[in-house]
């Protein structure tokens, strides 16, 4: 369905706000299939504001964006919303759960604008929840969780409509070391299903452990480096970081192409 | 993408009960505005449907004949005959007459006469009770053997300002002046409805009237009833049967029409309660439009996931639009209740049947759910307008 051409593709892509300030300059970029991506850069670099033109959030000032290869400028609210509602995941650094609603609850708000009818909402929610390793939390409430699994809640709400790709902004930003390469290790298992993940991070270890590299300054693409299974990939993340469930590691040989 | 009405209402349930306090104080200011105008409609409605309940137990066939002094005398008076003359009209099917003999009564020789102001002794023929549909509370009315000796009946306030609000089961019957002479007090009426001015009098027997008053025996009102559909016809010609000569200074009146007028300005609530239930209606649309603008500002947050989740800029405003009209829904339901117990309250301390005009209650909830939609139409818009990435940064 996404093509050649990848699930996200930027070309050429300028966001100047305010007619001001230059966020991203002349960016071009594509996810595709299965790709399992890390923007790094500094703060103010333009990460967030690529995440949110990838995510049809926002518009570019020039430039193409395609989302499973659709021209996303062609399109009005409604269309950009269905997108959002089944092609894209969205993971931010809170987890914006609903603070009276269970996890499973929360998952199922996920479902709410993709079209998909009430009664096959909670057994999706239920699968999603499996799959980040939450099955056993469905009936709690946000604040039953830690830190961790609420994060990994918001990621099942991202999930549950299996997209195509997943934008995850500074997911581990809240979340002490330990947890974090956990939710990393998720993301990977995750991605060994298919689903295009790109993750922003401040983390230089979390960016080590993912099999492509993006670098962002002052809105350039500075590199984008792809890590072929087997290379430096293990000295960069070192193993007693991700101590948290190992069968997450199965996704580890999984790259580009 | 369309989301169901329950999806919609299950997100505003949501979004309300989770600011309970606030969303309380936002019911409470509508409800107060429809409870009031429930209340200012179904008490008058009450108290309407009472009259009419009264009235058709009094009864609507009477009419009171009076007049205006002819020029040159000071009390205006009819021929001695207009009784018997009305009573020859076809229809009529009562005639009683009063006289106002202009004398005073009081309680005692040595008490003064205050007691007694205002109290006008009237010369009442025997039928007069039958006619106005009069009722006794204490002793017994005048008849053949009573109307010419010194007795009187008073009427209920006369009584009261008289002292003498119940007549002793036993020994001598209490006694009166009016005039220079004792008359026994040989009964007590209950207030007429129709004819309040009865209330205020001592009633004397006719033929008594003109031997201790030197009443002239010519009468000063005269009640008439008729066969109820010919009423009007009876009042039209009246005036010229019972005073042939001086018809013009002749009118006549229609006591329940009278009481129906006189209890409608009484119990139907100006329009200024209206007005003041409006006001209450508009301040408590204001405290929802604060609510929701609030609520707006604190869950950009939200909005801006519901957006990443694939909410549309219609999704949104939907949602806040249905949380407000929820808000205002609320407060209107809340309103009919406290209206409704405020109209059943005050209806059974006044003794009157409970009336809720199903308009007043469906115009309540109506006009709460539109304070709903004005309220939310702003808030939900800015809602709807906040750029997703907007929200989710300063979330
Ligand atoms: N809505 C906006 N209006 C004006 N300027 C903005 C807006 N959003 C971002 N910027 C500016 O654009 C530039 C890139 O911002 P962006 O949020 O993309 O950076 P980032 O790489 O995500 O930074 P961080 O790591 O701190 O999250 C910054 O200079 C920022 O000040
Ligand atoms: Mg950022």
């Amino acid at each position: 369905m996404t093509g050649a051409d990848g699930v996200v593709t930027l070309d050429r892509v300028t966001k100047t706000y305010d007619g001001r300030v230059t966020a991203l300059d002349d960016v071009s970029l594509t996810v595709a299939d299965g790709d399992l991506v890390a923007v790094v850069g500094a703060s103010g670099s333009g990460k967030s504001t690529l995440l949110h033109l990838m995510g049809t959030l926002d518009r570019p000032t020039s430039g193409t964006v395609r989302v499973a290869g659709q021209r996303v400028d062609t399109l009005g609210d409604r269309a950009l919303s269905v997108l959002r509602a089944q092609r894209i995941g969205f993971v931010f650094q809170q987890s914006h759960l609903a603070d009276r609603q269970t996890a499973v609850r929360n998952v199922e708000t996920g479902l709410l604008y993709a079209g998909v009818p009430r009664r096959r909402r909670e057994a999706l929610a239920l699968e999603a929840l499996d799959t980040v390793g939450l099955a056993h939390r469905a009936g709690h409430l946000p604040h039953q969780l830690s830190g961790g699994e609420r994060q990994r809640v918001g990621i099942a709400r991202a999930l549950v409509t299996s997209p195509a790709v997943v934008l995850a902004d500074e997911p581990t930003g809240a979340l002490d070391s330990v947890t974090g390469a956990a939710v990393v290790d998720l993301f990977r298992t995750l991605n060994a299903t298919g689903v295009a993940i790109v993750v922003i991070t401040h983390d230089q270890e979390v960016a080590a452990a993912l099999p492509r590299r993006v670098t962002l300054r002052d809105g350039h693409v500075v590199s984008d480096v792809t890590t072929s299974p087997g290379d430096d990939l293990a000295g960069g993340l070192p193993r007693q970081v991700t101590t948290s469930p190992g069968d997450y590691l199965g996704g580890r040989g999984v790259g580009r192409g | 993408m369309r989301i169901s009405v329950r999806d919609l209402v299950r997100i505003a349930v949501g979004g309300v009960t989770a600011r309970l306090t606030r969303a309380a104080l936002s019911v409470l200011g509508i409800a107060i505005g429809v409870a009031t105008l429930v209340a200012v409609t179904g008490i008058p409605a009450s108290g309407q449907q009472a009259l009419l309940e009264e009235l058709s137990r009094l009864g609507t066939d009477l009419l009171e004949v009076t007049a205006r002094p002819a020029q040159g005398d000071d009390v205006a008076t009819f021929p001695a005959e207009s009784v018997a003359m009305a009573e020859r009209v076809g229809p009529v099917t009562g005639v009683s007459a009063v006289a106002n003999t202009q004398a005073s009564v009081r309680r005692s020789d040595v008490a003064g006469e205050s007691s007694g102001v205002g109290v006008a002794v009237l010369a009442a023929r025997d039928d007069l009770l039958g006619v106005i549909d009069g009722e006794l509370a204490h002793g017994r009315y005048l008849d053949a053997a009573l109307d010419r000796f010194p007795t009187v009946v008073l009427g209920s306030e006369a009584a009261r300002w008289l002292g003498l609000t119940r007549l002793p089961d036993a020994g001598p019957a209490p006694q009166v002046l009016i005039g220079d002479r004792w008359f026994a007090v040989v009964g007590i009426l209950e207030p007429a409805r129709l004819v309040p001015a009865i209330d205020q009098s001592a009633l004397v027997g006719w033929p008594a009237a003109e031997s201790y008053l030197g009443f002239d025996g010519r009468p000063s009102v005269l009640y008439v009833t008729a066969q109820e559909d010919a009423i009007e016809d009876v009042r039209e010609v009246l005036p010229a049967t019972v005073h042939p000569e001086l018809a013009g200074l002749v009118s006549v009146s229609r006591p329940s029409d009278a009481l129906l007028a006189k209890r409608q300005t009484e119990t139907t609530f100006s329009g200024l309660f209206v007005g003041l239930a409006g006001v209450a209606l508009l301040v408590g649309g204001i405290g929802v439009a604060n609510t929701m603008i609030v609520s707006v500002l604190e869950r950009r947050g939200e909005i801006g996931l519901r957006r990443s989740l694939g909410a549309t800029r219609g999704h949104v405003r939907a949602q806040f639009l249905t949380e407000a009209v929820l808000l205002s829904g609320a407060g209107g339901l809340v309103g009919v209740v406290l209206g409704t117990a405020g109209t059943v309250g005050y209806a059974l301390w006044r003794g009157w049947p409970v009336v809720l005009p199903p308009a007043a209650v469906a115009l309540g909830l109506a006009g709460a759910v539109a304070v709903g939609v004005v309220a939310g139409l702003y808030p939900a818009v800015r809602a709807a307008r906040l750029p997703p990435t907007e929200a989710l940064a300063t979330a």
